[in-house]
């Protein structure tokens, strides 16, 4: 049932779907019955005031919190309690909030560290080096560099990320996430602190590996301009509960989302 | 000037990632480990021996082992002294069970031994971090120590408590024992130790050293993009006990050729071994190198000018070196938190731009 | 009461007694580690530093005789018949002032944002440098304190225990060094004056706001080195006072630093912020390691006290990874 976008993009059937998630922590409620789905090549947003419990939300998809009641359905298969680097390598990556880099390693480390999941020669051939391991790090280190030239960081190479400034450390964040070629991209603001020109060539990126690889993405982001012009579909929470879910036109004028989140007056 | 990049033209991945991409850097080293193999061993005497390059190989081969664990995947440990007792143990209770064994295996093996040990004493450090782990270490330091102490099986019942390696032939010529030469166990343990080095690096440069970094640089944010942490630190603390257990193995075996456990790897040998890869570098290869060199080779120097020197009594040069370690440990802390490794880092650097440096 | 529950009493009691002593160290750990975040290897040579520090004063050394004697080739050894104690500690508690003035002027100033294990590291250097500076000045044989508190058996305790036990038990009564009850008695002032201080003083408050937020205090107007010059004063005086305790009970001699090393599993149970965990933590350490070699020890080769703190620890943290009373940890990204 693959629908079109007025752009020609295609979206598939459902990728990921979440049903009922109740999370809390001690006896504050982070979130309430939240159900929502993300679709096979989508740009899917999730919005709502500070505290709404977005960011909680993605944890719970990448597997870091385990909520009280609900389940996440990934790819047609309900998912039983999982570690996250067990979501990892079913094909979720995500960026972080705050910056969670690998500070003491170099970018191409750091995006190396990205395709670990795919990467499988033992400790024995680890220790030898030549053969096996060097050809699998060949290999990898070929893909690795194909992002590096996409998102323009050839320069950057070899330099330790910790003395990178604030946006290229979030665009070397994004490599990181890239790399591992995930099914599901979780972006958790990936904009924030970032100047309008930033904000620009990240848009790109995003757009661009949407259209490219196909890949399905789940942003989190403040800034509504970027939301409304990037998004296929747009979910709102607000107070860790679902305010309204739909196309960026459609919860623009919904009257719920204009009083809680836009404040009454109009964005 | 030197350790020029520029004009060295990598053209593909694997010449990228070679261990010494820098060609000064591939020349020096060789240079090094060809007069270490060739020239040395004409040279050594039992001094130079006992005193210098015996004592710096073992602990070199310690650090490099506490170095994959607290430097490269983060885990203080505090327990290297207990580590080194097990690979010491071990190695003596392989050499008396199986005397036709080659030297190399019976070392190998007593580290195996000491890497299924640490992995036990690894366990704690999926749940603890941080200080509580450096903490939790010290029991295994103590537990392992004393257990060595009181269970008679360790030691084969020896009246004093002591175990003593039996002389063990390497083709033919007396490894251990009083009866061996300088020179083949010197090039012993530096055969061991120059093998593990390189294949420390080559962990380090693959998958499994990139994912004890991530657990070191962002523990969850690592477990989130696909690192188990579980594998990662268990692993890490395998291979450090590893290496270490191999440390003690050379020390009793070689080094020594006798061992009690109280004084030879009690608590002030794990806390030395953390010096050596404070001051030579955390997270380097060559940092483990460096930094036990340092605290083999000054007490000797030390020890040379003031006792031999001066004429000062013993015990005094001992409290001017405690006073001089821990003054040089905050001030390796204070101006450079990457130790030796680093300043050599920088000194390349400077030597690249020589002698126009803008 | 049959002689074998009096026996574990008795062995019950020592514990406690034992514990005390170690939380007298470990109460310096908490109140540095709660305003600076610093975890203080140092605190054990600390105490003995002090401890050394009194005995020179008191027995009239001359500092760094020794060093002196091997430069120069003199044979200096004592300047006169020493000083009366409470001058001796008043002066060694301006020692330690120093020594906190010092600290903070050459190397903890430079130390602002570095990561928590490089100043603990920073600390196990300076625990190295001050035990090599301690015998350099005072020399390193063990040596006597005596500060005027009495020692020994408590005979009161040993009378009334005595009649506890059965007729013709020939139960002899326990045996509590008095030594012990007076450490009890001052950890018990100790840690009284400590909370007073830190909840009804100006400066205490200041010491709580910069334990909870470095930059929050600044922006404020607390000055961050003044106030690391009193806390490491304080851990100083908490230094010397257990450094007099142990020192009495053991002689002054380089074990009283692995004193320290027990205060750490202490720290564990307790908490590394909590006063009261550290007393608490003591405690259950001194009793366990008691009881353990009292009735397993002896099956098992004995001197288990050598690592049951530091196991039971670690049994403790698999399950409580924040101690008994440290705030439960949540995990963020």
């Amino acid at each position: 049932m693959a629908e079109s976008t007025q752009d020609g993009r295609k979206i598939g059937g459902t990728l990921l779907e979440v049903k009922n998630i109740s999370l809390s922590f001690g006896g504050v409620k982070a979130l309430t019955d939240i159900s929502f789905d993300i679709k096979e090549g989508e740009i899917r947003a999730i919005i709502g005031p500070n505290g709404a419990g977005k960011s909680s939300m993605l944890n719970v998809i990448s597997g870091f919190y385990h909520p009280q009641q609900g389940e996440v359905w990934f790819r047609g298969q309900k998912r039983g309690s999982m570690r996250p680097y067990e979501v990892a390598r079913q094909g979720i990556a995500r960026t972080f909030q705050n910056i969670a880099l690998f500070k003491g390693m170099s970018t191409l480390d750091n995006l190396m560290t990205g395709r670990i999941t795919q990467m499988h020669t033992n400790l024995f051939w680890q220790a030898i080096w030549k053969g096996p391991a060097e050809r699998e790090e060949i290999a990898h280190r070929e893909r690795v560099e194909h992002i590096i030239d996409f998102l323009g960081i050839q320069a950057i190479r070899k330099t330790p990320v910790g003395r990178l400034p604030y946006g290229l450390q979030k665009r070397v964040e994004l490599g990181r996430a890239l790399a591992a070629e995930a099914k599901l991209l979780l972006l958790d603001e990936p904009m924030a602190g970032m100047n309008l020109e930033e904000k620009e060539d990240m848009c790109r990126f995003i757009l661009d590996v949407n259209d490219e690889f196909g890949t399905t993405i789940a942003l989190i982001e403040h800034d509504m301009g970027v939301v409304m012009d990037l998004s296929d579909r747009v979910v709102v929470l607000d107070y860790g509960r679902k305010l309204a879910d739909g196309t960026p036109a459609e919860v623009r004028s919904d009257p719920e989302v204009i009083k809680a989140y836009l404040g009454g007056a109009h964005a | 000037m030197f350790y020029r990049e520029a004009g060295d033209f990598k053209t593909s991945y694997s010449s990228d990632q070679q261990t010494f991409p820098i060609r000064l850097d591939r020349h020096m080293v060789w240079g090094i480990l060809a007069i270490a193999f060739f020239v040395v061993p004409f040279f050594i005497n039992d001094y130079w021996e006992k005193s210098v390059l015996l004592p710096f190989l073992v602990w070199a081969m310690a650090a490099l082992g506490l170095n994959i664990l607290t430097g490269f995947c983060g885990q203080v440990s505090l327990g290297s002294g207990g580590f080194m007792a097990v690979g010491a143990y071990a190695c003596y209770k392989l050499m008396v069970a199986f005397p036709w064994m080659n030297m190399f295996i019976v070392v190998i093996l007593a580290g195996l031994i000491t890497a299924v040990v640490g992995m036990i004493f690894g366990l704690p450090s999926l749940r603890i971090k941080g200080f509580y782990l450096a903490v939790a270490t010290l029991a295994s330091q103590f537990f392992l120590v004393w257990l060595f102490n009181k269970v008679p099986w360790f030691y084969n019942n020896s009246a004093s408590g002591m175990i003593v390696a039996p002389e063990r032939t390497f083709f033919g010529i007396p490894l251990t024992g009083a009866e061996s030469p300088s020179w083949i166990t010197y090039l012993f343990c530096l055969t061991l130790v120059v093998v593990f080095a390189f294949i420390a690096h080559n962990l380090i440069r693959g998958r499994i050293g990139r994912s004890w970094m991530a657990i070191r640089d962002m523990d969850i944010a690592a477990e989130i993009i696909g690192v188990p942490p579980l594998k990662a630190k268990l692993s890490a603390f395998a291979i450090s006990s590893f290496y270490i257990g191999m440390s003690g193995a050379m020390m009793f075996a070689i080094y020594l050729g006798t061992a009690e456990p109280t004084e030879a790897f009690g608590i002030s040998k794990s806390f030395l071994v953390l010096f050596m890869i404070i001051i030579g570098g955390l997270g380097s290869i060559l940092g483990s190198f460096l930094g036990a060199a340092f605290l083999t080779l000054m007490p000797v120097l030390l020890k040379n000018v003031m006792v031999n020197g001066f004429g000062w009594p013993a015990d005094l040069a001992a409290h001017i070196e405690l006073l001089l370690i821990g003054a040089l440990i905050m001030f390796f802390l204070i101006v450079e938190p990457h130790g030796l490794a680093q300043l050599w880092r920088v000194t390349k650097e400077k030597l690249r731009l020589w002698p126009f440096p803008h | 009461m049959s002689p074998d529950l009096l026996n574990v009493l008795e062995v019950i009691l020592n514990g406690l007694m034992a514990g005390i002593m170690y939380s007298l160290v470990a109460l310096g750990f908490v109140l540095i580690y709660k305003a600076s975040g610093i975890f203080n290897y140092a605190q054990g040579v600390m105490a003995l530093f002090a401890a050394l520090t009194l005995v020179g004063f008191q027995t009239g050394q001359i500092p760094f005789a020794h060093v002196i004697n091997a430069a120069l080739g003199t044979h200096l050894d004592t300047w006169g018949p020493g000083l009366p104690t409470l001058l001796a500690i008043i002066l060694t508690m301006g020692v330690m002032v120093l020594f906190a003035y010092v600290l903070e002027r050459f190397v903890l100033r430079h130390m602002v944002n570095q990561a928590p294990i490089i100043l603990f590291m920073t600390t196990i250097g300076l625990a190295y440098f001050m035990e090599g500076f301690g015998d350099l000045m005072w020399g390193a044989d063990v040596k006597t304190m005596d500060v005027g508190l009495p020692s020994g058996g408590s005979t009161w305790l040993e009378s009334i225990t005595a009649g506890w036990a059965a007729e013709g038990s020939n139960y002899r009564g326990m045996y509590i060094d008095v030594l012990d009850l007076w450490a009890a008695g001052v950890a018990i002032v100790l840690v009284i004056t400590l909370t007073l201080f830190s909840q009804y003083t100006k400066t205490g408050r200041a010491l709580r706001a910069v334990a909870d937020d470095h930059q929050a205090a600044l922006t404020v107007g607390i000055s961050l080195r003044t106030i690391w010059i009193i806390v490491w004063s304080i851990a100083g005086f908490v230094a010397l006072v257990a450094g007099i305790m142990w020192g009495a009970k053991s002689g002054v001699q380089f074990s009283l630093s692995l004193i320290a090393l027990k205060a750490l599993p202490v720290l564990i149970l307790g908490g590394f912020t909590s006063i009261p965990g550290a007393i608490v933590g003591g405690l259950i350490i001194g009793v366990g390691e008691k009881l353990f070699e009292y009735f397993i020890g002896g099956m098992i080769g004995g001197a288990t006290e050598n690592w049951f703190a530091y196991v039971l620890a670690l049994f403790f943290l698999m399950f409580r990874p924040q101690g008994l009373f440290g705030e439960r940890i949540i995990e963020r990204v």
